[in-house]
Order: structure tokens, then sequence, then C-alpha cells
């Protein structure tokens, strides 16, 4: 019996090995080009931008002077907004994980709450955008300023913050739980001081990634109706705003007309990218510091 | 005497204690009974949210049919929304989108299938620990940084090759969502197939198999559910993808198919409209929700499918 001929193995074995060779190398090949195209589009931005910044670009109101508009304007309306959004999306998210981990009985409801949450983290964000234009914006009458545009932030980036937390919260091991309850504890007691503190840097982690999320989201900011025009520097939650992506979403918009405005929004993408970078290594730090392996 | 009195206060001591104990505890039985009614509250935002959602899309988009027959809407090649004869048919702005997400997948799901290929079998535990953080920032940066980048550096770059490449058009922004997928169809595909267990490929490898064939076929074949749900995930985000077409593709309402040419896509015209002023009650108002609840139904089938797929044809290891 003899169902292996060697020699016809033999004869092929060449073109499999470099077959292999080949692909390993194409797949090699397709993986950097990805992060070609980070390099690539870091350096054009800022290549384009980092000669425009300095104090002033930082420190003034907008203007249509490319040599005199700053950004102070969108820094601060991005810090109020994310003043609204860090408190209501923590508040719903944390709540949302405790109820579906600790307290929801597996069935209907629990499983609709779940599956309607992963739904709702793949709504495209413009749909978000009208729901705010439509129940903040016009329906509960709040016009386009921090707080409508922050609560339909707060919405979006919701689905982010429960699943962090409630994978976080699933992560605490039996054990402590049943220690606590072993000492006289109450569930609400357990949750408190037992199940929270133990999950804080996960939740934490989750929360700060929506963040970092929420200050990139262009689109709905957009639908609501973000002006364009000059307006003065928000003061409050209660005044109207615009914010970094906004803002280079109108100057690149513009930059056929005026060629500066392409190294204005060039400028503010590092900015951006800058904030995105210093929260992005918060959470890394906080998870890597504070996270327990039990 | 002593003893007794000893006893005694020792009895009321326990006593007080008990009562004291009972006093606290109505404290935490409050709260006991509140929180988990509190928690369902909070937890009924998000159903909320999407009822939020369902019923402003429904309840404009049926008053929008009112002004504007369904059929016409939805068969209607041209689309003129502003001026005195408005015209509202979709099939430009669903072309658009059909094209541009049609570019983005034919760039993230080789690209992205085979880089998670390479991180999953082929790269060592350190290039790994390497490659995987760097693909993550390019997934976390903002999609208006990508349009700008559409906008001042692909286009000029591909009209360098393409003589009748326009200013604004299709190409250049599906080409750069593309790649802002890759990430997500590399990482999920990865978990797909890292999932698939070691013993498999062991056993593939002692038969004599190269690793390419052990991953053709036993790890993409065990893998596949995964895989193609992390593809229709990433033509769901292409579908609902806002800013880089709003830049780099103009707002052309032409009915084309022609990728050299400036399109709107469903989700530019959301933004071009509701940014620019558009009185609520008319029907260039309710044209917006009843695209946006268009663009809401596509990208819903997506994400139901693609849960369904992973869930159907998942095999348990």
């Amino acid at each position: 019996m003899k169902s292996i001929d060697h020699n016809l193995v033999q004869k092929k074995m060449g073109s499999r090995l470099l077959r292999n060779k080949m692909a390993k190398l194409l797949f090699m090949l397709a993986t950097l080009f990805g992060l070609l195209v980070l390099i690539v589009l870091i350096y054009r931005v800022i290549r384009d931008g980092a000669a425009w910044i300095d104090f002033d670009f930082i420190n003034n109101k907008l203007s249509t002077d490319p040599e005199r508009a700053g950004i102070m304007g969108a820094i601060l309306g991005t810090f109020w907004l994310m003043l609204v959004v860090a408190p209501v999306t923590m508040i719903l998210g944390i709540g949302t994980a405790i109820y579906l981990e600790e307290y929801a009985k597996k069935g209907k409801l629990q499983t609709i709450i779940q599956t309607n949450i992963s739904n709702l983290a793949g709504v495209p964000s413009v749909v978000f955008g009208l729901l705010g234009l439509t129940v903040f914006v016009r329906g509960m009458d709040l016009g386009n300023i921090v707080l409508a545009g922050g609560l339909t932030m707060a919405l979006l980036v919701l689905p982010v913050v429960v699943v962090a937390a409630q994978e976080a919260i699933r992560a605490v091991p039996g054990f402590l739980r049943e220690a606590s309850y072993g000492m006289g504890a109450t569930k609400w007691q357990t949750i408190k001081n037992v199940v929270l503190p133990a999950s804080l840097p996960g939740i934490l982690t989750g929360t700060i990634l929506a963040l970092s999320r929420a200050i990139g989201e262009t689109a709905p900011l957009v639908v609501i109706g973000i002006p364009a025009l000059l307006i003065p520097l928000p003061d409050g939650i209660f005044d109207k705003f615009t914010i970094l992506p906004v803002q280079i979403y109108y100057w690149t918009l513009d930059s056929a007309l005026v060629a500066e405005y392409t190294n204005l929004a060039a400028a503010t993408i590092v900015i951006l990218l800058v904030v995105l970078f210093l929260m992005n290594s918060v959470a890394i730090f906080i998870r890597n510091k504070f996270q327990q392996r039990y | 005497m002593h003893k007794q009195n000893t006893a005694g206060q020792i009895n009321t001591n326990v006593r007080d204690l008990i009562a004291e104990k009972k006093k606290k505890k109505s404290v935490g039985n409050i709260m006991e009974k509140l929180v988990p009614g509190t928690l369902l509250a909070i937890a009924t935002v998000s159903i909320l949210t999407t009822i939020g959602i369902l019923l402003t899309l429904i309840t404009e988009t049926f008053l929008f049919f009112k002004e504007v027959s369904i059929v016409d809407f939805f068969t209607g090649t041209e689309l003129k929304p502003l001026g005195d004869n408005a015209v509202f048919g979709v099939l430009p702005l669903l072309t658009g989108t059909l094209i541009s997400t049609v570019i983005a997948m034919l760039v993230a799901i080789p690209i992205g299938l085979m880089t998670a290929i390479y991180l999953s079998e082929y790269a060592s535990e350190k290039a790994r620990r390497i490659l995987k953080p760097l693909l993550e920032i390019l997934a976390g940066i903002p999609t208006i940084v990508y349009g700008f980048f559409a906008f001042t550096f692909v286009t000029p770059l591909l009209r360098s090759f393409i003589p009748g490449l326009e200013p604004t058009n299709i190409l250049s922004p599906g080409i750069v969502m593309g790649i802002m997928i890759i990430p997500m169809v590399a990482s999920l595909s990865e978990d797909a197939m890292s999932s698939v267990p070691n013993s498999m490929r062991e056993g593939a490898l002692a038969l004599g198999s190269t690793k390419l064939e052990v991953t053709f076929k036993v790890v993409l074949p065990a893998a596949i559910s995964g895989i193609i749900a992390s593809f229709v995930l990433g033509i769901s985000r292409a579908i609902g993808e806002t800013m880089i077409v709003t830049i780099a593709s103009g707002s052309s309402k032409n009915f084309t198919f022609d990728v050299t040419q400036s399109m709107q896509t469903m989700t530019a015209y959301i933004v071009e409209v509701s940014g620019g002023e558009a009185a609520a009650g008319t029907t260039l108002y309710h044209s917006l929700y009843a695209v946006a609840f268009t663009l809401f139904v596509f990208t819903l089938i997506m994400n139901m499918l693609a849960q369904y797929i992973s869930r159907r044809f998942r095999e348990e290891y």
C-alpha cells in the first residue's frame, strides 16, 4: 500500500513553502499599510499645522483673518461640553451596568435592554444628531446650547460606558461578594463598598475612552446646528458654543476659499490629537496601575 | 446582686444594640428598596433613547410621505430639495451611499483580513504587542481628521494619477473610509481567529501543512462566522459614516455611477440640510427624517445581520 507518493510531495514542497513565504510577506505589508497611512496622516497634519500653533492661536477668539484666528472658543466649548457629557453618561452608564449585572433577573427585560444597547451602539451618529435636534434643541426648546449638545453626546457614547462598566463589574470575583455577604452586608452595601471600588479602574478607563470618542465626534453637533459664525466665548452650559472638530470642519470646507484655512484646520487637528493622546494615556495608565487581576 | 446587675446591664445593652441596629437597618432597608427601582429607571433611559429615535424618525417621515409620494421618493432619480419645484428622489443618495460603501469595503476587507491573518497566525508575540496598539490609534482618530486627510491629501494625490477626477469626488472619501475601517475588520476578525483552538492548528501542522495552508484550510473556515460578521459591521459603519464623505465628496446630487464625480450620501445630505437652517415644518425639513429613517433601517439591518451570523454560525470549541 502506498498512499503517499513521496516524489510528488517532494516536487510540490518547494512551491508550497515559497507560497507560504510570499503570503507572509503580503500579510505583513498589508499590516504595515495601515501604519504607513497613520504616519503619513500625522506627518501631513504636523507639517501643515505645527508652525501655526503658538500662544495667540490657542488664546485668540475666532476671526476671519487667518493670522489672528484662534481656537479659544472651541477649546472652551469642548471643555463645557465634556462637563455635561461626563457626569450624565457616567451616571446613566454605570447605573445601567449595575442594574444589568447585579439586579436584573435573567429574562425578557434584561435581554431587551442588552440587545437595545448593542443596537444603539450601531446607530449612525448623524441620527443621534437628529434626535438631539428634535428632542433637546426644538422639543425642549433649549436651542443649540452646550446642554443640548452634551445630552445628545451623552446618549451617543452611552453604550460604550455601559459595556465597559459591565465588563469591569463582571470581572469582580465572586469570593469578594461572598465575603461581604458573609459579614452581614446587604446587597446594596456589597455593591457600594466592594463591587464598585473593585471595578472602578475598568469603569474609569471605559469612561475616558467614551469621552475621547465624544471629543472627536462632529456630525451630531453639526446637525444640531452649531453656528459657523463668530460667537462670544461660552461661559457655561447654557451658552451657544463651538467645539474643536466642528471648527476643523468649517475651516476644511472653506479652505478652497482661503488657503490658510488648511493650516488652521491642521493646527486645530494637532491640538485635538494631542488632547486625545493625553486622554488615552491616562486611560492606559489607570488600567495598568490600578487594575487588579484576581 | 452585683452579678445580676451586670447581667441585666448586658441584657439591656444587647437589647439597645439590637434596637439601634434595627433603626439603622430601616435606613438601610429604604436604600435596599430604593436602589433597584432607581437603577431600573436609569437602565430604561437607553430604551427611551431608542423609542425617541424611532418616534422622531417615524412621525416626521410620515409627514413627509403625506407631501411626497413614497413611490416617487424611492424610485426618483432626481433630487432637488431647494427651490419652488423641489423634487425628492432618494436614489442619488442611495447610489452615493452604496458606491462609497463598496469602495470602502474593497479597501477594508482585503487589507483588514490580511492584517488579521498576520497578527493572529504569523506575527511573533513581540510584533503583535507593538502592532496592535498602533492599529488602535488608527481606529481612535476622529473621522473629521480622516475627512481633512481625504480632502487635502488623498484627493490631490489621486488627481495626479486620474486626470478626470473632480476636486470633490466619491473615490477619495471611499478609500479613506476603507482605511478607517481596516482596524475594525482586523481586530474583530483577529478575535475570531484567535478563538480557534491551537489543537486544530497543530493537527494540521502535524500532517505537514504549511502555515498558509493551515490558515486557509483550518483557521479561516473555523472562524468564518466571526470574520463575516466583522465585514457586515464594517459595511454598517461605512453606511453611517458622515464627516469624511461630507467634506471630500461635495454635495452634488447627480444620479451617477461615475466614481470620479462628486456624489452625496444619505449622511452627507442630513448634515447639509440640517446645517443649512431648514425651517421646521417644511417638506425640506421632513425630507431630513425620511432620509435618516432609510439610513437607520439600513444600518439596523446590517447590525442585526452581523449579530445573527455570529450567533447562528458560531462553532463552539
